[in-house]
């Protein structure tokens, strides 16, 4: 057993880390560390920046235009970006519905959507949860009826994340309703969300956030080309681009930053108050959160052993999704207990940049802890709920 | 033994309930909270009409002489409604003090004004480093002939961009945590120096940070004795940490009935979730939780009505029990409403941050068992 990495792996960190250091826009990330929320601009522009760099698609293949990386490679980049508290890649475009379209869709939709995947020219959403089918996504009912060279788009779907700056949407749609299986009569259809019959409507989120929306499709005809693979396939392609991304969905890199950010906080006196460290009992927390926290990297790195040596994710990656967004929220309660008094203040106004420093309310992220506390509470909810990650593994792991 | 509340307790918990039926329900109270002043002021005046604001008033002082047991029988029935009228910075917190410490003048002036509705007063207990510790207190008062010169800042003053009045514990005397040197002073808000920074509370209450630059007083501010406020402060802080402790346990109840509820309705599978026994267990302790607070929250408000002497291990145990059972209350109740649960929209994220806010308000889960575990056995 060996966790060390080899000289070019070494050499690989480095230069990850001097284009997090010189090249990444140094602005979003001082917005990062102010917990400002980015603009769409934002986000296009340092996708833009890592696709300059000739990363716009860690985990895509170099035929397509992505870098090709080893698992360890890919796993010391999440490390190093979370290290730079970089934001992590816009999931829709460059982790969902690529793989899909260069695994499942035909040559002309490869030459038409991929590029601009990799060059985020094209803003992607997702459109699977609906009011009816959230645990149960088989249950979905939007509907996509054929009419002649095009589809008939009509129904709706829910907690579609920043649907607002969308172009595009990839959708789970039921196109045959006489199957034996739900499953059977789902279909993957890419949407241009420019089309006429289409409208989004804001979801606030208890943080007082606009992240996610629902989208309604009242009659929207959708070209037949823009049909992924096969009818009736998209259930199985769905399920294959959950497998596809094994690694990350448990957060390792995020909360290794967070929990060593926290760790180095408590040893600074604020406000000329006794520093956390000095509190046992807080301290025995955060070191219960840390083991935690090894034992959740482990598993990941078991998981990319065994990808890296040419076999399957071995059955404990199954539980890096409930593990890892356990652990998530367990820090971030750590953190808001850490922020006392000053958890409390809902003072969103101050996350602006240039935003006077004699009228800040807190220190550092205080006053954010409290809205990360609550906003992260959706992570043992949405991507399946933990609740379902459990029924799964003591369906398909434990067998019972 | 009788652990029923009598007549009186009875309807005054019947008449806030139907209140809060009638005339508070969520949408009322979301459009209180987005106003200006994060409360209704006809509302607030309403209170004071009914003696609500005058339950747990002195009968010396015009008020009906309630104690511990009819401030959790209030409490749990605001907290049942989300009600985010300032009767907590007001009567438990303010009118706390003065009942206590002030002399007859200032009761007329300030307590009579407070519980008939017209005064708005705040008590700034939290200073920036002191944590959970009220006797940390490096606001200074110094002494300049009959004046005194106020300088420093309090943190997170409940209700503070609306109060007419602060009552503002200073250290007069001792060491930085010293209780003895601590005076109060009855400040008002117009004051020359006094710098507010009002803003919204995650909790959709309202608080401030407020700053002294030498603002100077004079004698006649000063509530109770110089150097001898601690007491009064402690006491005030104590009923207060009960009172969100009972609005804990109404906030708890409907949290767990309205799991209960979605549960029965949301169908997936072809089934109400509520089949499920993953979740069945995960509501039966929700419950649990519940039951327990309300039990133990029923022994701390007679503890304290008896035997003031052992409020410290009555409050530090009911402020931790309150601390964990509802941090795992509101988190499943969240979690049981799936996507919903973490809407806006939905009052149940509104009913989690205010048990979220709670949680923190006069002391975490574990600073209170810290305590209780050094109190004498």
């Amino acid at each position: 057993m060996n966790v060390s990495f080899t000289d070019e792996e070494l050499a690989f960190r480095a230069e990850v880390r001097s284009f997090f250091e010189n090249d990444f826009p140094q602005d979003i990330l001082e917005k990062q560390n102010l917990s400002i929320p980015l603009s769409r601009d934002d986000t296009v522009r340092w996708h833009k920046a890592a696709f300059q760099r000739g990363w716009g698609a860690p985990n895509w293949p170099q035929e397509y235009g992505g870098t090709g990386w080893s698992t360890v490679q890919k796993y010391i980049f999440a490390d190093e970006q979370a290290r730079a508290n970089a934001p992590a890649y816009l999931p829709f475009g460059v982790s969902m519905v690529g793989p899909i379209i260069y695994s499942f869709g035909n040559d002309a939709q490869k030459q038409r959507f991929l590029p601009d995947i990799l060059e985020f020219n094209t803003w992607w959403c997702q459109g699977y949860s609906e009011t009816g089918a959230g645990s149960d996504l088989a249950s979905l009912k939007t509907r996509a009826d054929l009419d002649g060279d095009h589809f008939v788009v009509n129904g709706s779907k829910t907690w579609t994340t920043l649907a607002q700056y969308a172009d595009w949407i990839f959708c789970l749609v039921r196109t045959n309703s006489d199957v034996a299986r739900r499953q059977e009569g789902i279909s993957f259809l890419l949407i241009d969300m420019n089309t006429p019959g289409i409208s989004v409507k804001p979801i606030v989120l208890l943080d007082g956030e606009h992240e996610v929306n629902e989208v309604h499709f009242d009659n929207v005809r959708v070209p037949t080309e823009n049909l992924v693979g096969e009818e009736g396939k998209g259930w199985t392609y769905g399920k294959v681009l959950l497998q596809h991304e094994r690694t990350g969905i448990a957060g390792v890199a995020g909360s290794k930053y967070a929990l060593s950010r926290l760790r180095t906080q408590t040893g600074t006196a604020v406000r000329g108050a006794e520093p956390l460290a000095s509190n046992r009992i807080f301290m025995r927390k955060i070191a219960a959160a840390e083991v935690e926290l090894k034992a959740l990297e482990y598993t990941e790195l078991r998981t990319l052993a065994s990808v890296a040596s040419g076999k399957a994710p071995g059955p404990e990656s199954s539980i890096l999704k409930v593990a890892g967004t356990e652990l998530r929220q367990q820090i971030d309660a750590l953190c808001l207990e850490a922020a006392g008094y000053y958890a409390l203040p809902y003072v969103r106004d101050q996350y602006v940049v240039d935003f006077p420093d004699a009228d800040r309310i807190g220190e550092g992220d205080e006053t954010h802890s409290s809205l990360r506390y609550f906003n992260d509470r959706k992570v043992s909810i949405f991507g399946g709920s933990n609740e379902i990650q459990k029924n799964i593994i003591a369906k398909h792991v434990l067998g019972l | 033994m009788d652990l029923s509340l009598n007549e009186t307790q009875l309807m005054l918990a019947d008449s806030i309930e139907k209140f809060v039926a009638n005339d508070y329900d969520f949408e009322t109270r979301q459009k209180y909270a987005d106003s200006p002043t994060g409360f209704s002021p006809e509302v607030w005046k309403t209170f004071a009409e009914l003696g609500w604001t005058a339950v747990t008033i002195g009968e010396d002082d015009g008020g009906f002489g309630g104690g511990p047991v009819d401030l959790t029988v209030v409490m749990e029935r605001l907290g049942r409604g989300l009600v985010v009228e300032p009767f907590l910075s007001n009567i438990v917190l303010a009118a706390g003090v003065l009942q206590r410490a002030a002399d007859e003048k200032q009761k007329s002036e300030w307590l009579n004004a407070i519980v008939a509705g017209d005064l708005q007063a705040s008590l700034a207990f939290v200073e920036p480093s002191a944590g959970y510790e009220i006797n940390d207190v490096t606001t200074t008062a110094s002494r300049d002939g009959d004046a005194w010169t106020l300088s420093g800042t309090k943190a997170y003053v409940l209700n503070g961009g609306n109060a007419d009045l602060f009552i503002v514990p200073a250290r007069t005397a001792g060491k930085r945590r010293d209780e003895n040197g601590i005076t109060l002073f009855g400040i008002d808000a117009d004051l020359q120096g006094l710098k507010v920074r009002d803003y919204a509370s995650i909790d959709g209450q309202r608080a401030a940070e407020i700053n002294f630059e030498q603002v100077i007083v004079s004698d006649a501010q000063i509530i109770g004795d110089t150097d001898k406020g601690f007491s009064a402060l402690q006491s005030a802080v104590d009923d207060a940490t009960l009172a969100v402790c009972a609005e804990a346990v109404g906030i708890m109840t409907v949290l767990t009935e309205k799991t209960i509820e979605y549960s029965r309705n949301r169908v997936q599978f072809g089934v109400p979730i509520s089949s499920f026994q993953a979740l069945q267990h995960r509501m039966v302790e929700m419950y649990t939780a519940c039951e327990q607070s309300r039990s133990l929250l029923m022994w701390a408000a007679m503890a304290m009505t008896s035997e003031r002497a052992d409020s410290a291990r009555a409050i530090h145990s009911i402020k931790y029990q309150i601390g964990v059972a509802g941090k795992r209350v509101g988190e499943e109740a969240v979690q049981i409403h799936g996507g919903m649960g973490v809407t806006w929209e939905l009052d149940v994220a509104h009913y989690f941050k205010r048990l979220t806010a709670i949680g923190i308000l006069f002391g975490s889960a574990d600073w209170h068992l810290d305590r209780l575990a050094a109190l004498p056995g």
